[in-house]
């Protein structure tokens, strides 16, 4: 019975979804703050994204005539099995000891998810802009999934290992793998892969506010809207951190991970603010060729032992 | 205060209808978003889908046309939402009350909450106008 309410506990509060949820909002203020410096603006105070979220909960949920049932779940689909992975990399970060074999794999399949709810509910909505978005979302699925997968083949390559806990405990003894050769490599092409993932600018195509009206989102109000928004959060909190995880692992104490969660921050950031949207005949174009030529270098040098 | 409506004062998502006006309003509105008055410190985006909205900014004269497709799109919108009235053509139709394509002004189509007089309206005065807004959206739900 313990046991069962701990692993509640690191889902549903810390490190799962509401501490992630928590973290991923601030993160999203860092982003709009940083925007807006950079436009020579003020921006928003610390606590906007809390407010969204909070004002959305308070609105009216309308349904459009369509698939109600798929419409109304798919928004929880995303949430919570991105909570799941969240949850699975921050107890690998806090005992790596605890982590079961074959969860990169799992982990893998989980950040799909967030990306498949979009599709389900835009496609559910019957709105011609939802479909569009919707089917620029899954081409970009099939762009940035190749790379990323290589990305990960180089670094279990390079620990020998599918597992979270032996790929940490690898890097705390023989360093992190960003100071090899193909490490390097493949951090950068896990940046672009995760910088399609969250959905940021230049690869926020299935969104496109001026272009499209928010795409797969144009049907949403109240509380899905809002799980929507709070899947991205929490996505901005997953990524550089999976980033921390597999690239930069060396030193686990608290103060490093964060310096690193916010140098990872940051460079997303940096990417979104001075890149324009691409079409998504490009951004596949650009997964599809230069990424993955760098992703099939990063393989081939950490089968070389580099 | 009732937390919800606190919320929804704090971060007010704007959805733009021009119907049928002669886009200087529009560039003014514009204009709040540029560095110079920021609105976005006060949580004020602008948003694509009415879905999202929580402020229907209405600018321009209501001819014929754009009429039933703006009483369509306040029914689209989530409520609570509030309507707010731009430049003096929303208002009272402004030079064009002759016109055989334009019928009655914004208030007799649409529960108007907030007027912003004139042409066009200042930023300056499209700020002070949301804050006496919020004020009274404070008051009555005391």
């Amino acid at each position: 019975m313990m046991i069962i309410l701990k692993e509640m506990f690191y889902y549903f509060v810390f490190p799962g979804l509401l501490f992630g949820t928590g973290i991923g909002l601030l993160a999203g203020w860092v982003d709009r703050k940083v925007t807006a410096r950079l436009q020579w603006r003020v921006g928003p105070p610390w606590y906007q994204n809390f407010v969204d979220i909070l004002k959305l909960f308070g609105k009216e949920t309308i349904v459009p005539r369509g698939r109600a049932a798929t419409f109304l779940l798919a928004p929880y689909l995303g949430f919570l099995s991105l909570g799941l992975a969240a949850a699975i990399i921050g107890r690998a970060l806090i005992n790596p000891a605890v982590s079961f074999a074959g969860d990169l794999i799992v982990i893998l399949y989980l950040l799909t998810m967030p990306a498949i709810a979009l599709i389900i509910g835009a496609s559910s909505s019957r709105n011609p802009l939802a479909s569009v978005g919707a089917g620029r979302e899954m081409k970009l699925i099939l762009g940035y999934e190749l790379p990323f997968i290589m990305a990960l083949a180089t670094i279990a390559i390079k620990s020998g290992s599918i597992k979270l806990g032996s790929i940490l405990t690898y890097q705390l003894n023989f360093g992190s793998f960003f100071y090899s050769w193909s490490g390097a490599i493949a951090m950068v092409v896990a940046i672009f892969c995760a910088q399609a993932k969250m959905g940021f600018a230049p690869f926020e195509i299935s969104e496109a506010e001026q272009e499209i009206m928010g795409g797969v989102l144009i049907e949403y109000s109240g509380i899905p809207l809002a799980v929507f928004k709070l899947t991205k959060a929490l996505l901005l909190y997953t990524m550089p951190l999976l980033l921390v995880v597999l690239f930069l692992g060396k030193d686990l104490h608290p103060l490093f991970i964060i310096g690193k969660f916010v140098i990872f921050l940051v460079i997303f950031i940096l990417i979104k603010n001075t890149n324009p949207r691409l079409r998504i005949d490009q951004a596949m174009s650009f997964f599809w060729g230069p990424v993955s030529l760098l992703a099939l270098a990063a393989v081939i040098l950490a089968l070389m032992g580099k | 205060m009732d937390l919800r409506l606190k919320a929804l004062t704090k971060s007010i998502w704007v959805f733009h209808i021009s119907a049928g006006s002669c886009n200087n309003c529009d560039i003014e509105i514009l204009d709040c978003l540029t560095p110079r008055f920021d609105l976005e410190r006060f949580g004020i985006q602008l948003v694509g889908s009415v879905r999202h909205a929580d402020a229907l900014l209405i600018t321009g004269a209501m001819n014929r046309k754009s009429v039933p497709r703006m009483k369509k799109i306040y029914e689209q919108a989530p409520k609570p939402c509030v309507v707010i009235a731009v430049g003096q053509c929303a208002l009272s139709r402004h030079m064009f009350r002759d016109s055989y394509n334009v019928c009655e002004p914004l208030d007799k189509i649409l529960p108007v909450d907030l007027y912003i007089p004139g042409c066009p309206p200042k930023p300056e005065a499209m700020i002070d106008g949301i804050i006496k807004l919020v004020n009274k959206i404070k008051e009555v739900k005391k």
